[in-house]
């Protein structure tokens, strides 16, 4: 398949070609990089909403209700899952998809998982190229779902317009690490599994931290109620995105965030082809087995050797 | 048992001594040596290992509690167990002819497995229902194939198991309507729906609901048997499942009974009294590949309960305690390998749940691992009950095993770490709680993938797979389905769904969602629907609609 | 980058029966020797296996049956497969599948039927083998 063809292929929503597309970019298949570059105008159109919590907070059943729910106001869903891989043997087990069984056959529903994997770029990288692919392809919402507990996940939802961050009610200890780390990246709280004892006691707990927290007031993130098992709470969580975007849109927030998203991803982009390339051309060089060899003995600093190195491999060469 | 003071001491001089200069020329095959479930198996086991029993209190007699001896005054001496051996065949009509001959041969209980989509709610037009229908049991769309499956067939004088559980509540609504046409009340009417759904929820996968509803159909069932069907087993709780799906002897007996305890606390919660429907619940267990754990996990499991029952339940009937049981000879242990190995195998394992003390017994054929068993197989598959009853003299003495260290030993140890299971599981809420955080599965799941990789790691020997193979090219009879009786099904279906009279059919569900959606007891609005030929799909529909579908929770 | 590069196996049951001890097994195994497991869980239409393995870009479908109803559905996959003009997945079945049977599955295009009692390796080795990448 050509590059060409690919492009084409997810342009005229082929969903084999967005998958193509998507396992170059798990890839990191140098062809990849090409096709997005082809398709990069045609993205941007897409509601990316990130969902992220604790393993097993219901994220993957609020997603497929949200899908539901989003069908029915005849909006196409494209679902990125993510999942970690074992750092040991680097395979995973996807098990998201049974949870979305549902759409399983609804041609407008795009579902993929990915694993974590080490990826070079960052987990980061590969979650928001897919993203983009799926963007390109022209789906209305595409939801990302990622385990809330690591950093690196945290930073996959930055890709997002929309976060929610899901809980559920019970042990009051992890309101310690919603504390920690992912209360900044909420735009939407959900407290999950309503049916289960203590789901009013914890929104009081989440909005009590809401209100001692002094950040930007023009968005005060909701804490909603959900069941994703039967559903109930979901039209009203799709409201809140909805009026997120729009908050988004009106207070001109979404300019910004799009500013400084691609001054970021350049950034990013730069550092991470000239790590490439250099890694590349280090690979197996004798002066650079031999320099390491040196530095362990104390025989050479690394920070002289890094600049000479910097400065014979990438920049000699390159001009 | 046995209090002696210098026993201690003996034991320790034959084990430096005696022992020491045997492994010094002969060493032992293994260093430790488990169990198929992986407790650890001591080199001898003496009166010190079962010290702290007390014989009136753990062991008792045969026929009163704790029940460790059996249910039974007489053990076999009166009766030998219920040789049961159920086959499925794909029309109604062919089982028809199958009980009939079955019946002129003098046997009484007839059992009836179901096909997949039956099992699931599905009709025989269902896409799901593609290729399954008839597969591994028979079709039932509606009550007129129930007409056909009991057709001159006397509901009053026969016992009827039925292998089904979701929608145990709708087959026996037909087998009522199907007795009402004969003349014969349901007060008569004898047999058992295996009805256990949690267990579907951990091992079997014939689920349909979620939780609740599914806990609730149990519950109304419960009620309107205990007030209008004084004979019926509403439910056959069963660890058979549990332990195919790869579990251990001792989670085996831990899951079942926990699930036990969550009907029966069911039960009582909407009201009932535990002496008034303890009696009909019955039980049913696998047979696995370690001879002695075996017969300890029955013993075990049969004590635990009637402490279960009279000391957390309160039940004052001995016959509340008392746990009855059927058992089936290992599927998961037939290997495709050396096909006839599996007539020793299962030989083996009959033999087990009889010293455990079974009420009845299937044993597996030898070609079980690879298709439908035909007829021969079957037929060696019931002589082995034979002959080990009427043979080789087990059932002649009750409970012949008990006062052996090991086996007293064993029977407390799995005992004792069921109870620590059930408690955990009783921790997270009970038995619903913990399947539904996936806990019995995940649980079940490290105890499958273990035994498999000390299997691949030939740690543990199988013959015929990892020891002792022969190239073999394998040979077997099979019994086929007919392709063709999945399209006459349909069409049968068809024609039931353009010649009945809709309106009824229409309003009859109607009345059932209304039914579902409130509180009221549902088995007497699915007896109406059945009764005026609304097929078990649309049934199953509603209940579908109003109650949700059960998704799976793990990996 | 090859070392990224990662076979993904599309793990399903396709039929109504709800035995999924081996498939997990399996899944597990596959898992433990580094590949990228997609499991879809029970009931799965031929319909679903597909689209399912074709969004997901799998390199390897993995079908279980105990049914009896492998003669229906794994053909009926292999057609679906074929009209979506996909040649390149491995596709290979395990359960309870006698040997009479297996001749006309692989004529439909299943490349293995692994019987009961297949070792984890034998299964994991055969799809590393086999797999394009
Ligand atoms: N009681 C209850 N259980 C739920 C609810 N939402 C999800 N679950 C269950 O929680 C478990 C984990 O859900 P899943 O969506 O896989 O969570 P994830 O790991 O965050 O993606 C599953 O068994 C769900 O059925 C809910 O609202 N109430
Ligand atoms: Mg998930």
């Amino acid at each position: 398949m050509s590059i060409d063809e690919l492009v084409q292929g997810v342009l005229n929503q082929k969903r084999r070609y967005l998958a193509r597309l998507i396992s170059l970019i798990e890839d990191e298949d140098i062809q990849a990089m090409e096709a997005l570059s082809q398709l990069y105008k045609h993205t941007g159109k897409g509601h990316i909403i990130g969902v992220t919590g604790p393993p097993g907070s219901g994220k993957s059943s609020l997603v497929t209700k949200l899908t539901a729910e989003f069908r029915k106001r005849s909006k196409t869903i494209g679902i990125i899952c993510v999942d970690p891989s074992s750092p040991f043997t680097g395979g995973a087990l996807l098990g998201d998809r049974i949870r979305m069984q549902e759409h399983s056959l609804d041609d407008e529903v795009y579902v993929r998982s990915m694993g974590t994997r080490g990826h070079l770029g960052g987990l980061a990288r590969a979650t928001s190229d897919a993203v983009r692919a799926v963007d390109a392809f022209g789906k209305d919402i595409i939801f990302v779902e990622t385990v809330g507990t690591g950093q690196s996940e945290v930073e996959v939802v930055d890709v997002a317009h929309t976060v929610i961050v899901t809980d559920v009610p019970g042990s009051g200890d992890d309101i310690q690490a919603i504390k920690a780390g992912i209360m900044e990246i909420a735009d939407i709280f959900v407290v999950n599994k309503s049916d289960l004892a203590g789901a009013d006691k914890k929104v009081t707990e989440i909005n009590a931290m809401l209100d001692i927290d002094p950040k930007e007031q023009a968005w005060r993130p909701p804490v909603l109620l959900t069941n994703a098992r039967t559903g109930e709470g979901i039209p009203e969580l799709v409201d809140n995105i909805l009026a997120h975007l729009e908050h988004l849109k009106g207070s001109g927030l979404l300019q910004k965030k799009g500013l400084q998203r691609s001054r970021d991803e350049l950034q990013e982009l730069m550092k991470y082809k000239l790590t490439k390339e250099l890694s590349q051309k280090l690979q197996g060089k004798p002066e650079y087995e031999k320099a390491i060899k040196m530095i362990a003995k104390r025989k050479q600093d690394p920070y002289t050797v890094a600049e000479q190195l910097i400065a014979e491999f990438l920049f000699s060469e390159t001009r | 048992m046995g209090d002696n003071k210098t026993l201690p001491a003996a034991v320790k001089r034959w084990d430096e001594n005696t022992v020491a200069k045997t492994i010094g020329k002969f060493p032992e095959r293994e260093e430790t040596f488990l169990t198929i479930s992986g407790v650890p198996v001591n080199r001898l086991y003496t009166p010190l290992d079962s010290k702290d029993l007390d014989y009136e209190k753990d062991l008792g007699f045969p026929g009163e509690y704790p029940f460790t001896r059996g249910i039974q005054p007489t053990g076999y001496r009166g009766r030998l167990w219920t040789m049961r051996q159920y086959s499925g065949f794909a029309t109604a009509k062919e089982s028809n002819e199958r009980f009939h001959f079955l019946l002129d041969q003098g046997q009484t209980g007839l059992s009836v497995a179901f096909d997949l989509p039956t099992q699931i709610g599905y009709d025989s037009d269902h896409p799901l229902a593609l290729g399954e229908v008839g597969k591994v049991g028979v079709a039932i769309d509606s009550l007129a194939d129930m007409e056909i499956l009991f057709d001159n067939i006397p509901l009053d004088k026969v016992s009827t198991s039925m292998t089904i559980n979701a929608d145990a509540v709708v087959l026996l609504a037909m087998y009522i309507a199907v007795a009402e046409k004969q003349g014969v009340s349901m007060d008569k009417l004898r047999g058992t729906i295996q009805g256990d759904i949690l267990k579907e929820y951990v091992a079997r996968g014939t689920y349909i609901f979620p939780l609740s509803p599914s806990m609730r159909l149990i519950t109304d069932t419960f009620k309107f048997c205990s007030e209008k069907m004084p004979l019926w087993n509403t439910i056959s709780i069963s660890g058979y499942h549990i332990r195919e799906a790869g579990s251990t002897a001792t989670q085996e007996v831990a899951f079942t009974l926990a699930n036990g305890i969550a009907y029966v606390q069911a039960a009582i919660d909407v009201g009932l009294d535990v002496d008034a429907f303890a009696s009909r619940l019955s039980f049913f267990f696998g047979s696995h590949s370690d001879f002695l754990e075996e017969i300890c996990k029955f013993r075990a499991a049969r004590r635990l309960w009637a402490r279960i029952m009279r000391e957390r339940f309160k039940a004052k009937k001995d016959s509340s305690c008392r746990m009855r049981f059927h058992t089936q000879t290992a599927g998961c242990t037939l290997t495709a390998q050396q096909p006839d190995n599996n007539i020793v195998r299962v030989t083996l394992q009959a033999l087990q749940a009889v010293l455990g003390g079974t009420q009845s017994l299937h044993t597996n054929s030898r070609d079980e691992a690879l298709s439908l068993p035909t007829e021969e197989s079957v037929q060696i598959a019931l002589r082995t009950q034979q002959i080990i009853g009427h043979e080789s003299g087990v059932g002649d003495t009750v409970d012949p095993l008990a006062g052996s260290y090991y086996i007293e030993s064993l029977t407390n140890e799995i005992e004792n770490k069921a109870m620590e299971y059930i408690q955990k599981i009783d921790g997270m809420g009970g038995a619903p709680a913990a399947i539904e955080n996936g806990y019995i599965q995940r649980e079940i799941h490290e105890a499958a993938y273990s035994f498999q990789k000390s299997v691949d790691s030939n740690e543990r020997v199988v013959v015929g797979v990892n020891k002792f193979q022969v190239d073999e090219e394998q040979k077997f009879d099979y019994l086929r389905v007919n392709p063709e009786s999945e399209l006459e099904q349909i069409e049968q279906l068809n024609n039931l769904r353009k010649s009945r009279d809709d309106d009824k059919v229409q309003t009859a569900l109607h009345d059932l969602r209304l039914g579902a959606e409130g509180e009221t007891n549902l088995v007497p609005l699915i007896i109406e629907a059945v009764k005026v030929y609304a097929t078990l799909g649309e049934i199953c529909g509603v209940l579908r609609d109003v109650f949700g579908e059960y998704k799976a929770t793990d990996l | 980058m090859s070392s990224s590069k990662k076979i993904r196996v599309l793990v399903a049951k396709p039929g109504l029966d709800g035995h999924d001890r081996g498939v997990k097994i399996v899944a597990r195994a596959l898992r433990d020797a580094g590949m990228e497991v997609i499991y879809t869980g029970l009931r799965q239409t031929p319909e679903m296996v597909v689209r399912a393995a074709l969004d997901e870009g799998v390199h390897c479908i993995g079908l279980s049956i105990l049914s009896g109803a492998h003669n229906a559905l794994f053909p009926k996959i292999m057609e679906l497969l074929k009209a979506e003009g996909v040649s390149d997945i491995l596709v290979v079945g395990g359960g309870i599948i006698p040997e009479d049977d297996i001749p006309d599955l692989k004529k439909a295009g299943i490349s293995e039927i692994f019987g009961p009692g297949t070792p984890l390796d034998v299964i994991v080795e055969y799809i590393k083998t086999n797999v394009k990448l």
